[in-house]
C-alpha cells in the first residue's frame, strides 16, 4: 500500500457531517433550502467519488501517524464503495425532495438521511476497527430511526424489531473488536493483518472470526439472520427503503465482511464454505418467500435477501472470477434494486396503496415509472444484455469454473425464479388493466413529479451504463476488476 | 476468571433478549449485555497495581510502559457508552410510541406485520 496522503478523503465522512447540521439549523425557516442543500451535499459528494477513481492512499487525522492516530484508507475497492454509495444517494436526494412533501419533520429526514451517508462513507474508508464499528452505529441509529419514520403502528414495530437485532449483533462485534485488541494489540486492520500473516489463528482470534461473521451477516441479512429486513426496508419511506436495501446493507454488511475476510484475516477454507452456504441459502429461501408477496416493497425486500446471497455465493467461491462477479452485482445491485424501490415509492405516492392485487395499468398514467420498473425488472431477472446479466453470468462461470455445478444449477435456478416473480410485479402492477377502484381517482394519476421522474431516469440510465463495463472482458470488466485485485491480493502487506 | 464473568453478563443479556416479552424488559437485557462487553474492554486495558494512564513531568516513558494501564480501550470504553446511551434514548422512544399504539408493552401483541 503507498503511503501517499489522499487529501480528499476526510470530506467523504465530514461533508454529509456538516451538511447534516446545516439542514437542521435552516431547515425551520427555509426547508426548501435544506432540501437543496442535501441534493448539493450529494451531488458534490458523488463528483468527489468520481473524482478518487485511480487514487489509492491513506489520510492520517491530525496528522497522528496510525498506531496512536485515526488513519482512513482508500483503494480501488473502496472507491467503488463509494462511487456506489454516493450515486445511489445522490438520486434518491433528488427524488426525496417531491416524495416527502408528503410527510411532516422533513427537516429531520434530510439531517438523518445525510447520517446514514456519513455512517457507511465512514464504514467504507475507516482504517481501523473501532471506527470502523463506530461509523457502523451513526449509519445504523440514523437508520433505525429512518425506519420509523412514518410512526404508523407498523413503522415502529419494525423499527423497535430492527433496533433490538441490530444492537444484538452490533454488541457482537464489539466483542469482537475487544478480542481482537486484546490478542494482537492493534486495531488498525493493516497492522491486524500483519501481526497474524504466517500464524494460525488461536482459540480468541477464531471466536473474534466467527462473532464477526454473525455480526456482519445480520448487518448484511444472509438467511438465518435475515427476520428483521422484510419488516424494515417495506416500512420506511420509499427513497430511504431504496438507501438501504440498495446500499446500507452493501456498505456495513457485505463489504465489511469482504474486507475483513479476505483483506484483514486472510480467509481459509472453512469459513469460504460457510460464506458459500449461508449465500447459496439465502439467494434460495429469498427468492422462494419474495415469490409469494403480495406488497410490492416487501417482495422487493425479500428480493433483495436473494441477490445478497448471489454475492456472499461470489465471495465464497475466493476465485478471482468469483470476487469479480460478487463486486459487479454488489454495485448492479445497488443500482437497480434502488431504482425498483423508487418505483415502488412512485406508485405508492400516486395510487396510495402497495398490494399489488389492487394495482394495475399503470403504464398510462406513470409512463417513466413503467419504462424504468421494466429496466429495473429486467436488470435484477438477469435478461440479457442488462447489467444483472453480466454479473449473474460471471457468479454462475466462477461457479462451474471451481467446480461448484450444484451451486451454479441453484444460481440458475434462482434467476429464472426471479424473472418470474418481476414479471408478476410488471403484469400486476403495470401492464394489466386499471382496475375500477383507481379509474374514480384517475385525477390523482397524472404523471409523477419531475424530481421523481429525474431521479429514477437516472438509475435507470446507470443500469444500461454499468452493463457496458463488462467491455473490459469478463475477467476484468472497468473499474471492478481493480476492485476485485485488492481483494484477492491476500491480506495488507502479505 | 474475571474474564468468564464478562462473558456471563453477556450471556445473561442475551437470554434475556431473547426469551422477554415486554419491550422495556428486551432494552434493559440489552443494556446489561453492553455493559457486559464494555466491562470486557476494560478488563483488557487493565494491569493489576497498575498507575492511571496519566503522563506528567515525573514519569519517564519507560516507566509509563511499564506500568501505567493501557489508556486506549479506555476511551474506546468511553466512546461505546456514548454510542449505548444514543440507541437507548432511541429505544425509549420507541417503546413509548409503540405503548401509545398498541396500549401494551408485550411484544406478542404487536404483530401487524407478517410473512
Amino acid at each position: 500500500m503507498s503511503g501517499q496522503s489522499v487529501n480528499l478523503l476526510p470530506l467523504f465522512v465530514v461533508l454529509p457531517l456538516v451538511a447534516a447540521l446545516l439542514t437542521q439549523l435552516i431547515a425551520r425557516q427555509h426547508e426548501r433550502v435544506a432540501e437543496w442543500l442535501s441534493v448539493a451535499a450529494m451531488l458534490a459528494l458523488a463528483l468527489l467519488s468520481i473524482a478518487a477513481i485511480g487514487r489509492s492512499g491513506s489520510y492520517q487525522m491530525g496528522g497522528w501517524p496510525p498506531p496512536v492516530g485515526i488513519d482512513l484508507r482508500l483503494d480501488d475497492l473502496a472507491t467503488l464503495m463509494l462511487l456506489a454509495v454516493n450515486g445511489v444517494g445522490f438520486a434518491v436526494s433528488l427524488y426525496a425532495v417531491d416524495y416527502m412533501r408528503r410527510y411532516t419533520a422533513r427537516s429531520h429526514f434530510y439531517g438523518l438521511f445525510l447520517l446514514l451517508v456519513t455512517g457507511m462513507n465512514g464504514v467504507i474508508v475507516a482504517g481501523d476497527l473501532f471506527n470502523l464499528y463506530v461509523f457502523l452505529e451513526v449509519a445504523a441509529i440514523a437508520s433505525y430511526a429512518l425506519v420509523a419514520f412514518g410512526t404508523g403502528h407498523e413503522e415502529l414495530e419494525a423499527s423497535f424489531k430492527y433496533i433490538v437485532l441490530g444492537s444484538l449483533s452490533s454488541a457482537l462485534i464489539l466483542v469482537g473488536v475487544a478480542l481482537v485488541y486484546g490478542m494482537t494489540g492493534t486495531l488498525n486492520m493493516a497492522h491486524i493483518a500483519a501481526r497474524m500473516s504466517g500464524s494460525d489463528l488461536g482459540a480468541p482470534l477464531l471466536l473474534a472470526f466467527s462473532l464477526f461473521i454473525v455480526g456482519f451477516s445480520f448487518k448484511a441479512a444472509l438467511v438465518p439472520f435475515h427476520a428483521w429486513l422484510p419488516d424494515a426496508h417495506p416500512s420506511a419511506p420509499a427513497p430511504v427503503s431504496a438507501m438501504l436495501s440498495g446500499v446500507l446493507i452493501k456498505a456495513i454488511g457485505v463489504y465489511v465482511l469482504a474486507r475483513l475476510l479476505f483483506n484483514v484475516f486472510g480467509a481459509s477454507s472453512t469459513e469460504l464454505g460457510l460464506l458459500r452456504w449461508l449465500g447459496a441459502l439465502s439467494m434460495v429461501v429469498g427468492a422462494l418467500l419474495a415469490a409469494g408477496q403480495h406488497d410490492i416493497k416487501r417482495l422487493f425486500a425479500y428480493s433483495s435477501i436473494s441477490q445478497v446471497g448471489f454475492m456472499a455465493l461470489g465471495f465464497g467461491l475466493g476465485t478471482p472470477l468469483g470476487l469479480v462477479g460478487a463486486l459487479y452485482h454488489l454495485v448492479n445491485h445497488a443500482v437497480f434494486k434502488s431504482l425498483l424501490f423508487l418505483n415502488a415509492g412512485a406508485v405508492e405516492y400516486a395510487t396510495g396503496t402497495r398490494e399489488l392485487r389492487q394495482l394495475g395499468g399503470l403504464n398510462r398514467a406513470l409512463p417513466v415509472t413503467g419504462a424504468t420498473s421494466l429496466i429495473g425488472s429486467m436488470s435484477i431477472a438477469g435478461v440479457p444484455p442488462f447489467n444483472g446479466f453480466w454479473s449473474k453470468l460471471i457468479i454462475v462461470l466462477a461457479c462451474a469454473e471451481a467446480g461448484y455445478y450444484g451451486f451454479a444449477t441453484a444460481a440458475v435456478l434462482v434467476s429464472i425464479l426471479t424473472l418470474a416473480y418481476q414479471l408478476k410485479v410488471q403484469r400486476a402492477a403495470f401492464f394489466s388493466a386499471l382496475p375500477q377502484a383507481l379509474r374514480g381517482t384517475a385525477g390523482v394519476l397524472r404523471g409523477e413529479p419531475r424530481m421523481m421522474a429525474l431521479a429514477m431516469i437516472l438509475l435507470a440510465a446507470a443500469c444500461i451504463a454499468l452493463s457496458f463495463a463488462v467491455l473490459g472482458g469478463l475477467r476484468r470488466p472497468w473499474l471492478i476488476g481493480a476492485a476485485q485485485e485488492i481483494l484477492s491480493s491476500g491480506v495488507f502487506g502479505g | 476468571m474475571i474474564y468468564s464473568l464478562c462473558l456471563l453478563l453477556i450471556l445473561v443479556g442475551m437470554y434475556g433478549v431473547v426469551v422477554s416479552r415486554q419491550t422495556l424488559k428486551i432494552v434493559i437485557s440489552l443494556l446489561i449485555m453492553e455493559n457486559g462487553v464494555n466491562l470486557l474492554l476494560l478488563l483488557i486495558g487493565y494491569r493489576a497495581g497498575g498507575m492511571p494512564p496519566i503522563m506528567d513531568s515525573g514519569t519517564t516513558v519507560t516507566r509509563f510502559a511499564a506500568a501505567a494501564v493501557d489508556p486506549l480501550p479506555q476511551a474506546l470504553v468511553l466512546t461505546s457508552i456514548v454510542i449505548g446511551l444514543g440507541v437507548l434514548a432511541l429505544m425509549a422512544a420507541l417503546c413509548v410510541r409503540l405503548y401509545e399504539r398498541y396500549g401494551t408493552f408485550d411484544v406478542t401483541e404487536m404483530r401487524r406485520l407478517r410473512g
